[in-house]
């Protein structure tokens, strides 16, 4: 038997014991991983420096920040979110309870990524661990470091047969997704997230995937173009362009180009400072094979802003790139890489146009004052998520649920939402054994009569909660009648 | 339907020996692949056209199908009663009223359903709104069953319709009159550009879905389910698979018998037993088998008479592949207690009650779809949860008690689609709760707003305004210790625990 096989076995018959049904075994669960963050911030700062270059406080900011705030959320309402969630009956079920039981599904396979080792990777766990569920947990190998530390530390604070780490390549993940799991969250790029979904379709497992995209960003010319392109420039190189949710590319109208480039090239210097190479806070690519990739897509653009680049350090600044057309070889895949290329469009027309030929996106984006050309993007353009006037935040908003749709994914997490994509919501209906006569009307021989009963008692609705407000108002106003009748005699 | 009857003219150029023609001289209505192709661009034209968008629209059409329902009532009726011998009055309470409760709740809720929802921001986003819009997938592919072929058709596409979609609806060609008879009527009342009906064989579908669609819906079972979930995974296209599975029925020693062997009776043997939420076997308590199996062949002659046969009220086998299938479990497992009769040439078979079942038996390692239900028995409820849980998560799990905490204890210690306690099938019939199998009994969910919720995309939104950058500032490099406690405080604080902040 495999290694991974052994895993996956004794986390199910961990699951089985039942510990993680109790909401206190949870709690005391989500409780050691804000431990866990908190006691070991150095341990994961210094492995995602290692990784991807970002300082101390970078990592904190973009990795644990959020992650925190999901584990206090989740502690504080899981028993709201546990609870048996009561609906509206029907005439026939009046005296019958009716709700719907969040349950957990079982032994779920969390698989993350390498941009933000941490938050992509232990965030999806919170909302494993609060449904109850056990998971099994998959670091990308392509953030070493960060897998390493996760494997070493992560079982010293968290029930390790219940939530074991797994590292290893392709092949240990393709053995992973061989086995039976409940549920697969899986965050990356959309070639493999289809081998993801073929390998789960084996074993009907539901999945959410966290694909990627190319996010537009439109700036229309009535906007305020300063703030603007601050930012859309943070939201672009943080992590050095590695964020799923990045702005990829920026359409705009040619008479506002030259100072989007001129406003985006001020941010650069306020923020990287003029040599961003040796600046603390700019980042690095992952790996050598990315870094190619990422020059590669320069190719036939020209460069309005940065360009410049170091092999040996997987080292790109940030870049503006202009005169990009549709055909251009940046615009083939998503960038994933600090290069920014700036696309002419004659209006919002074109743009909502030029966005609906491609794959729906994760996110997108549109700075405008005008409330009535944002409502239109909204409308007559689909994605994952949409931003008005800034870039990524609403990553950090709890009840917004995260996810995409078409291309860039299927599902959603944060907040309640992890909450409920690793929970079954099993509907409930408890009867008891009498008025049976009311029954009777359904059961054979089939007559006429009967048929007529069904009708009336089936097909309507009855809102039991309007029901009671009739009968309270028939009350009042008997009651309110009674008294009137009274006090007239009195008088 | 099969076998000898010779394929039309289309089939044979097809290189099909056999065809789907519901009445001699007609034309066979079976699409193929390549039709398919055009249906759905045009279904995309029509969608992107944005007609589907406005709430006006999708009343239209959610009223359309009610009307259709009404109209042709008669049709429908006549029209199961050739598939499955079906009853009037099953055809009317478990296929078209479904439907039109489902309709009806659309229609009064669709404007609630389709306004934004406002969401609670963090201080951070305090001045910005947050909302989370319902937006439709596109065009969506629903593949019917052919146990209730209307019923697993129309809820579906209600709910597509109400979440704005172009919709391709599959009926099963094991009930031919049944997808004839909604081929030959949607196209009245439906918009014909954004709704399509296809007649399309289960062994053609993988190769249909190659066609990347927005959504899948699948009624059916395990193994079909499997190959739809596989070619739907080549396109990244969202499934919801509504599977069967053996859904196992507790019967407690403490219990009123006569009321449960009616429900028990009611629930298993309607539709001749074809029914995807029926309990498929029962768990009975040693000390009450011998009362349930009696009470249970009084309630058989009280429903169907002495012989089922001569009832109007008795339904027959789809199909001999299904016959078939029924007839040799019922012959290879345990003992016949009562029924057992069988006619090839109708498709029937009586109402059979088996005991001295095992596990092993050919009736248990199998859904049944037929009038044939197995009673095992069981010395106490441990023994029936840790058989219930040795099997895969079925669609529903049944239990009947007076007992509350039998109740109780079976429900949380077993998992499946949905529960109900001393009733079947009722729970599958509420509009107001979701109805779908977990594990081996499907993934996702449908009726109602939970229908409308699987045909759309929740986009998440936060529209800002480009003020009070001296607020954002915190976040933007280089990064320093004292902005980042400032970014921790901001963004972990909510609205509700912070109420000056709405004054702001």
């Amino acid at each position: 038997m495999s290694r991974e096989q052994l895993v996956v076995q004794q986390a199910r018959k961990s699951f089985q014991t039942g510990k993680s049904k109790p909401l206190q075994y949870r709690i005391l669960q989500l409780n050691s991983l804000l431990r866990f963050i908190s006691e070991r911030r150095r341990n994961i700062a210094d492995a995602v420096k290692r990784d991807l270059g970002k300082s101390e406080n970078g990592a904190e900011l973009f990795e644990t920040l959020g992650l925190e705030g999901e584990i206090k959320l989740a502690i504080g309402k899981l028993a709201e979110w546990a609870a048996p969630r009561p609906v509206e009956k029907n005439l026939l079920t009046i005296s019958d309870e009716v709700y719907v039981q969040p349950e957990p599904l079982g032994v779920v396979l969390i698989i993350g990524a390498w941009n933000y080792p941490w938050a992509v990777t232990l965030q999806p766990l919170v909302g494993a661990i609060a449904a109850g569920n056990a998971a099994v947990i998959k670091p990308s190998e392509v953030s070493p470091h960060s897998a390493k530390v996760m494997e070493e530390l992560l079982p010293l604070y968290l029930d390790k047969d219940l939530y074991p780490v797994v590292t290893g390549g392709v092949a240990e993940t393709q053995e992973l997704l061989k086995q039976r799991f409940d549920h697969i969250f899986y965050t990356g790029n959309s070639t493999v997230g289809k081998l993801v979904m073929k390998a789960a379709s084996y074993h009907l497992t539901p999945v959410t995937l966290e694909l990627g995209g190319k996010s537009p960003c439109y700036i229309d010319k009535s906007c305020d173009i300063t703030v603007a392109c601050r930012r859309i420039t943070w939201g672009k190189f943080v992590n050095c362009g590695q964020t799923c949710i990045a702005p990829d590319y920026v359409l705009c109208e040619p008479c506002i180009q030259s100072r989007v480039i001129e406003e985006i090239e001020k941010s650069i210097k306020e923020f990287y400072t003029d040599d961003p190479k040796s600046f603390e806070d700019y980042g690095r690519i992952i790996n050598q094979r990315h870094f190619k990739r990422v020059m590669a897509l320069m190719e036939g653009s020209s460069v309005a802003v940065g360009g410049d680049s170091d092999e040996s350090q997987c080292y790109i600044a940030p870049t503006v790139l202009k005169d990009v057309t549709r055909d251009s070889k940046v615009m083939k895949e998503e960038i994933f890489g600090p290069l920014l290329p700036i696309i002419a469009v004659s209006g919002v027309d074109e743009a909502i146009q030029f966005i609906n030929e491609r794959e729906k996106p994760l996110v997108v984006y549109v700075f405008s004052h005008d409330n009535k050309l944002i409502k239109r993007v909204l409308a007559e353009t689909s994605s994952g998520a949409l931003l008005a006037n800034d870039c990524l935040v609403h990553f950090t908003v709890s009840a917004l649920p995260f996810g995409g749709v078409g291309n860039s994914g299927m599902g959603c997490y944060h907040g309640r939402y992890s909450f409920d994509q690793f929970s079954h919501l099993r509907s409930c209906l408890i009867k008891q054994l009498k008025m049976e006569a009311v029954n009777s009307m359904r059961y054979p021989p089939h007559t006429a009569k009967k048929l007529g009963w069904a009708r009336f008692l089936l097909l309507k609705q009855v809102n039991v909660c309007k029901l009671q407000r009739v009968s309270l108002v028939i009350m009042l106003a008997g009651l309110a009648a009674f008294v009137v009748q009274r006090f007239l005699r009195r008088g | 339907m099969s076998g000898k009857v010779r394929a039309c003219y289309a089939c044979q150029r097809n290189g099909r020996l056999t065809c789907r023609r519901t009445r001699l001289g007609e034309p066979c209505l079976k699409t193929y692949p390549l039709e398919c192709v055009n249906l759905l661009k045009r279904a995309r034209i029509a969608f992107q056209a944005g007609r589907t968008l406005t709430e006006g629209f999708r009343l239209a059409q959610l009223e359309a199908v009610v009307r259709m329902l009404e109209e042709h009532e008669c049709d429908f009726v006549d029209a199961l009663g050739r598939d499955l011998h079906k009853p009037r009055f099953e055809t009317v309470v478990s296929e078209l009223i479904p439907v039109k409760n489902e309709a009806f709740h659309a229609i009064s809720n669709l404007k609630k359903w389709m306004q934004p929802q406002h969401v609670e921001g963090n201080m951070s986003t305090t001045l910005d709104e947050c909302l989370v819009v319902s937006e439709p997938l596109g065009v969506v592919f629903i593949i019917g069953a052919w146990c209730s072929p209307v019923q697993m058709c129309l809820v579906p596409l209600v709910g597509a319709i109400a979440a704005g979609n172009c919709a391709i609806i599959s009926p099963s060609e094991c009930t031919a009159h049944t997808a004839e008879l909604l081929h030959r009527l949607i196209p009245f009342y439906l918009e014909n550009e954004c709704f399509h009906v296809i007649i399309a064989g289960t062994s053609d579908l993988p190769e249909v879905l190659e066609l990347k669609y927005d959504h899948v819906f699948f009624t059916g079972n395990r193994e079909e389910g499997s190959r739809i979930a596989q070619a739907a995974a080549r396109t990244l296209t969202p499934v919801t698979l509504v599977l069967g599975g053996k859904n196992p029925c507790y019967v407690d020693q403490h219990c009123e018998i006569a009321t449960t062997a009616q429900r028990i009776a009611w629930a298993r043997f309607h539709n001749a037993g074809q029914n995807v939420v029926a309990p498929d076997y029962i768990l009975c308590h040693t000390n009450v088998k011998a009362q349930l199996v009696q009470a249970l062949k009084g309630c058989l002659m009280q429903f169907y008479g002495s012989d089922p046969r001569e009832s109007r009220s008795y339904g027959r086998m789809v199909n001999l592949e299904i016959f078939n299938r029924t007839r040799d479990m019922l012959w290879r497992s345990g003992k016949v207690a009562v029924g057992g009769q069988v006619i090839e040439a109708e498709k029937y078979i009586a109402p059979t009650i088996l005991t001295e079942v095992t596990g092993p038996d050919s009736v248990m390692q199998q859904d049944v779809f037929g009038p044939v239900l197995p009673v095992l028995t069981v010395m106490c409820m441990d023994e029936a949860i840790a058989f219930i849980n040795k099997q895969e998560k079925p669609l529903c799990v049944y239990a009947y008690s007076s007992n509350s905490k039998v109740i109780s204890r079976l429900m949380s210690e077993t998992s499946s689609g949905s529960f109900c306690s001393n009733d079947s099938i009722l729970q599958s019939l509420m509009v107001t709760l979701p109805f779908g199998g977990v594990g081996a009994s499907g993934m996702g969910s449908y009726h109602g707003r939970y229908s409308f919720d699987t045909f759309s995309h929740r986009k998440s939104c936060l529209l800002r305004g480009t003020r009070f950058e001296c607020v954002t500032y915190l976040r933007y490099p280089p990064y320093e210790d004292r902005n980042l406690s400032l970014m921790t405080w901001a963004s972990t604080l909510s609205q509700k625990s912070q109420g000056w902040c709405q004054i702001l």
